[in-house]
């Protein structure tokens, strides 16, 4: 599937078909919940550099497939290589390991802890005594929001008295912050308005920069033509196609989500 | 956004006496409901409530049931319970009481007596209330079983061991040196209890002062410098006082001439000599600290309550919940054999029917003390002073002559109504 066809495609964006393996490569996952195949045989890779977007209905299996890369569930079949070279993700500590930091849907945030506590969860800085250190952590945390959302000055509230761009802020603050490699965004938008919404796609691109690798699952057809370089779109379980954006329309994306077929067009460059 | 202020750092415009001392008002709420108790049944008994003896008894009648609440505010806030505590007392109890009666005398050969016996005692007591308590922390982490059920299983099972290991007898009387841990027979007097306290306020100022200072080291908002001075003195006030009240309360002259007979000394004509500190309250003080610096400072206690607050969080931010869940558990079953230790010895033997009931009361102390059920909520303070609030109830109402059957009604009522206020508190402050 792509990877075999990677190295032929030179017009490739943003690292890709220089030859280097790709950051991310997901060969072949396979995991199923009491019969029900929510990954079906998937293969999709990533570019340093580079947006993915995943696209499907609800239910089409992205989520889950992502997390089998966040290390939330473990695959039944299949391999994950970074850089080339295959991985062991078992939790979420491996894929931490490995420089993957997760933006989930739900926030994944501990509402009764306050912004810094969430930032740095699993990771305290500690001082020579072996505590946290709570002012050290703090004064990180009013840094990077500082550059991320300076409107921020709720830190020593818990998050659950924060408004939901306040605490996509805290989300994503905890995901960068830590020189995040591969990053996956679960829907970053869903809860955002119009304001903050651009502020993730100016964060998007600024990370691009960076060279680091997105995933970006998301609904909207729009945001994915605007922020991704490329899409896979699953349905039922099972991958419809990989596309690059500059080849295809909304439209050709909308079909591919709803039909579950590749456009003639594409498809025949594709092949 | 609803944050509209300027850069960098705001100074918030901040009005009353009590928002400037940044105290919390359910601790605050909570001081004021014991005082009120202690007052009101201080009338009602002529006086005889607020003495220097009663409180000095209320302090190390509570020291069982504080010492297990602290350990249940971890088991709560991660959203767990444990009904087996008073059990698991039972069997810590009858271990220990078998170790030093029975195990150390006839196989080791030491004598009742012997300074080795308490020490011993002490070590096997801990381990084998931690390795229990590691046991159902497995049992609820790894193999997924409720906690609810691991505990109810174990409330039968534990309490049945300890019947088993002591044939169902009262095991007594304990080793002499080991009762140095029960209250009466093991206070500090009155020179080493002033050092203590004067040594706790010091350290108290320390760490209000220290925190201060990181704090503005990072420029951070601080509390006025006046505000941070009354805490101080307040703090300063309470320890002092406590121990002042504890040491005036003096040593009946009858057991003190026995205490110089024993030493084979005369005792002087009028001499007064004041309890002090006793131990097991020290040790109270120690586990109240600690614990509160765990829950604070550590990255045990930050995954303890971030795990409450959200376990998919926690779990996602690489913490081993597992791990985490028999940790709490053993750290539980230590705080019970603790608990055991100085039960047993306040009552100088181990009783069959030791630690019953305890479950629902360090439960209720808990959750008196501001431990939410839900998850992700509660303080080590809170739970020692819901264990104060709830045994200063029950020594008032025995003092005025409140029938036995009435007293417990109250207890379960007051139960209700304060998990009710604590309910309309938290919806007027808009947190869930």
């Amino acid at each position: 599937m792509m990877q075999s066809n990677n190295a032929q495609d030179a017009a490739m964006p943003s690292g890709r078909g220089s030859g280097q393996p790709p950051l991310v490569e997901m060969r072949d996952i396979s995991i199923s919940f009491g019969g029900i195949k929510a990954v079906d045989h998937v293969s999709v890779d990533l570019y340093p550099g580079e947006v993915v977007g995943l696209l499907g209905h609800n239910g089409a299996g992205k989520s889950t497939l992502i997390k089998v890369l966040s290390g939330a569930y473990q695959m039944d079949h299949g391999e994950i290589r970074i850089n080339g070279t295959p991985v062991e993700i078992t939790n979420p500590r491996d894929a931490r390991a490995n420089n993957i930091e997760t933006i989930y849907q739900t926030l994944a945030l501990a509402d009764n802890l306050d912004a810094t506590s969430n930032l740095f969860l699993g990771r305290e800085l500690i001082t020579p005594f072996g505590l946290v250190n709570d002012a050290a952590m703090e004064a990180e945390c009013r840094k990077i929001m500082a550059q991320l959302n300076p409107n921020f000055q709720k830190f020593n509230d818990p998050v659950s008295a924060l408004s939901g761009g306040q605490r996509q802020s805290v989300a994503i603050a905890r995901a960068v912050y830590f020189n995040a490699r591969i990053l996956i965004m679960d829907e970053p938008t869903a809860a955002l308005g119009p304001h903050e919404t651009q502020m993730v796609a100016d964060l998007i691109q600024q990370l691009k920069a960076q060279g680091i690798g997105i995933f970006l699952i998301d609904h909207d057809v729009h945001a994915v033509m605007e922020l991704c370089d490329r899409a896979s779109v699953m349905k039922n379980g099972q991958l419809v196609g990989t596309v690059d954006i500059a080849d295809v329309t909304d439209d050709d994306l909308l079909s591919m989500i709803i039909l579950g077929k590749t456009p003639d067009q594409v498809k025949e460059k594709d092949t | 956004m609803t944050d509209t202020s300027s850069q960098p750092i705001p100074q918030k415009v901040k009005r009353g006496l009590f928002q400037q001392l940044e105290l919390d008002m359910r601790l605050l709420g909570m001081i004021g409901a014991f005082l009120i108790l202690c007052i009101g049944f201080n009338i009602v008994t002529d006086g005889r409530f607020l003495t220097a003896r009663n409180l000095f008894n209320l302090s190390i009648q509570t020291v069982s049931v504080a010492i297990m609440a602290c350990g249940m505010v971890f088991i709560i806030v991660t959203r767990h319970i444990d009904l087996s505590v008073g059990a698991l007392l039972a069997t810590t109890s009858a271990v220990m009481a078998m170790t030093q009666t029975e195990l150390l005398p006839h196989m080791l050969g030491l004598g009742l007596d012997n300074p080795a016996t308490w020490a011993i005692t002490l070590v096997v007591g801990l381990a084998v209330g931690t390795l229990i308590g590691a046991f159902h922390g497995w049992m609820v982490g790894y193999l997924t079983i409720p906690a609810f059920i691991v505990t109810l299983g174990g409330f039968l099972v534990w309490r049945n061991v300890a019947w088993y290991l002591t044939s169902g007898q009262t095991i007594g009387p304990l080793d002499s040196n080991f009762l140095m841990f029960g209250g009466t027979n093991g206070t500090l007097g009155t020179t080493a209890s002033w050092m203590i306290g004067l040594f706790a306020t010091a350290i108290a100022i320390w760490a209000l002062w220290s925190a201060r200072r990181a704090k503005a080291a990072h420029g951070f908002p601080v509390k006025p410098a006046w505000a941070e001075a009354t805490l101080a003195c307040v703090i300063a006030c309470a320890i002092l006082g406590y121990v002042y009240i504890l040491n005036s309360y003096a040593i009946p002259t009858r057991k003190l001439q026995r205490m110089f007979e024993a030493k084979g000394e005369t005792m002087p004509e009028g001499l007064v000599v004041g309890y002090g500190l006793p131990i097991s309250v020290l040790i109270l003080i120690i586990v109240a600290v600690t614990l509160t610096i765990v829950a604070r400072k550590t990255r045990f206690g930050r995954y303890i309550f971030a795990t409450g607050g959200n376990p998919d969080a926690a779990e996602l931010s690489g913490i081993n919940t597992r791990l985490l869940t028999v940790k709490i558990f053993a750290l539980m079953g230590f705080l019970c054999a603790l608990s055991a230790v100085v039960a047993s010895a306040r009552l100088a033997n181990h009783s069959n029917d030791i630690g019953t009931l305890d479950e629902l009361r360090v439960i209720a102390a808990a959750v008196i003390g501001g431990t939410a059920l839900s998850g992700g909520i509660g303080t080590i303070y809170g739970a020692i002073l819901g264990a104060l609030i709830m045994q200063a109830l029950q020594s008032g109402m025995a003092m005025v002559g409140v029938d036995a059957p009435f007293q417990n009604i109250v207890v379960g009522s007051v139960l209700v109504l304060a998990v009710y206020i604590d309910i309309v508190y938290r919806k007027r402050l808009g947190a869930k």
